[in-house]
């Protein structure tokens, strides 16, 4: 994990994001506890009160859940809510931003297609 | 928990004007930045804070009682400063004892660990440490007494990379685990840009802001393009600074940006981080840098 001060992003939002890609790309599985809030203050020297709002984001996506005293862990199908998410938002982070770069760059629909496929194609 | 203010706070040298009418309340359990230039009065408002020179007007109340000759209100304060308050001859575990009897519950088991993970010999004496340990033990120190506010003025002075990455993780895991208030007064904003909430800024012995870091950032801008276009676009909101590379300017402002304004396609909005507004609120060299 790294997190970018410099970023627009408010650090609580960047938080949130790293350990939500954590348990997309199956870093943190289902069942498994996530780090506490203060140990991911110490490694990244984050105030634990940011930690703790990125954290609570977490939770009312319904992604990992908190057992008393114990810690935070990750929910069964957070990993599935997080593809659905990011499904949805595909278009608007993705697709939408080559659209606008393709045609600044002056590339039709057809090139651009033809690039799509040409991508699929390689590993 | 333990509440701190500071109520028109002034202090002359001679004629010099060091802290011009500051009042502020400092929140229990939270992280401070103190910021400021070379000069700005960081330091004199530390030593102010915990009655080592006196306000020349003005009061500090801590739990609503002043901090002047009070030793009952001294105790919830530490401050780790440049300042060497010990006997040369003193060992390094002496100093710990010493400390001891003035805040009774020091924790001699963390201070020892700290010494053992920073490297420090605690059979040493004071005069044989570096500036660099002498900070360390100081540090130490800082986090290991039981005091309610720890004012840390510049407390990786001669400290390298790797002591101050462990010094700053010592500090937000102790904090974590007990939270009170810390005052880091520091020039290695970056360094500690992620754990502070609350920032005091400082310019010319005034208090020029008095907020969250989120709040300050969340206001912080940004404006880079073409030369042309920027500058219509910023015309009229508070443009703190700029730079020029060639044509290309970025326009950095403090506050909030005219919605109604159409973004060129040719110019970006960003966030900037804590130095670079810290860098263009202080500016002396041109005239921007105003609130």
């Amino acid at each position: 994990m790294q997190f970018n001060f410099d970023s627009s992003e408010p650090l609580y939002l960047q938080v949130a994001k790293q350990i939500e890609n954590a348990i997309f790309v199956g870093s943190f599985e289902a069942g498994e506890q996530v780090p506490s809030t203060t140990e991911i203050s110490r490694d990244f020297q984050i105030n634990p009160a940011t930690v703790l709002k990125g954290m609570n984001i977490l939770v009312s996506d319904g992604l990992i859940q908190k057992k008393r005293g114990r810690g935070m862990f990750v929910l069964e199908d957070a990993q599935e809510k997080i593809r659905v998410k990011r499904k949805d938002e595909f278009f608007q982070d993705y697709i939408l931003k080559m659209v606008i770069e393709a045609k600044s760059l002056g590339l039709n629909q057809d090139t651009v297609i033809s690039l799509v496929e040409r991508g699929f194609k390689q590993k | 928990m333990t509440e701190v203010s500071l109520n028109q706070i002034t202090k002359k040298f001679g004629k010099q004007t060091v802290l011009n009418d500051i009042s502020l309340q400092l929140k229990p359990d939270t992280i401070y930045g103190l910021l400021g230039r070379n000069g700005a009065g960081k330091s004199t408002l530390l030593n102010i804070l915990t009655n080592r020179i006196p306000a020349s007007s003005g009061s500090v109340l801590i739990d609503g009682q002043t901090n002047i000759n009070n030793d009952r209100v001294l105790g919830k304060i530490y401050l780790m400063s440049e300042a060497n308050l010990y006997p040369n001859r003193a060992k390094v575990f002496q100093i710990f004892r010493q400390t001891a009897h003035f805040y009774s519950g020091f924790d001699f088991e963390l201070a020892h660990q700290l010494a053992s993970k920073f490297g420090l010999n605690e059979n040493l004496r004071f005069s044989k440490l570096s500036t660099g340990y002498r900070s360390i033990l100081k540090d130490i120190i800082a986090l290991s007494v039981d005091a309610e506010l720890i004012l840390l003025d510049e407390p990786t002075l001669g400290l390298d990379a790797n002591h101050r990455e462990l010094f700053y993780r010592e500090l937000v895991e102790t904090y974590a685990q007990r939270p009170r208030t810390f005052v880091i007064s520091t020039h290695l904003i970056e360094e500690i840009a992620g754990m502070i909430e609350n920032v005091l800024l400082i310019r010319d012995g005034k208090l020029l802001l008095d907020d969250t870091a989120e709040n300050l950032l969340a206001q912080s801008y940004s404006v880079t393009g073409p030369e042309k276009e920027v500058q219509e676009y910023t015309a009229g909101l508070n443009v703190i600074g700029h730079d020029n590379l060639g044509k290309l300017r970025s326009d950095y402002v403090f506050g909030q940006l005219d919605e109604e304004r159409v973004l060129p396609d040719t110019v970006t909005v960003e966030g900037i981080d804590l130095q670079k507004l810290f860098i263009n609120l202080t500016g002396q060299t041109d005239k921007e840098g105003q609130l």
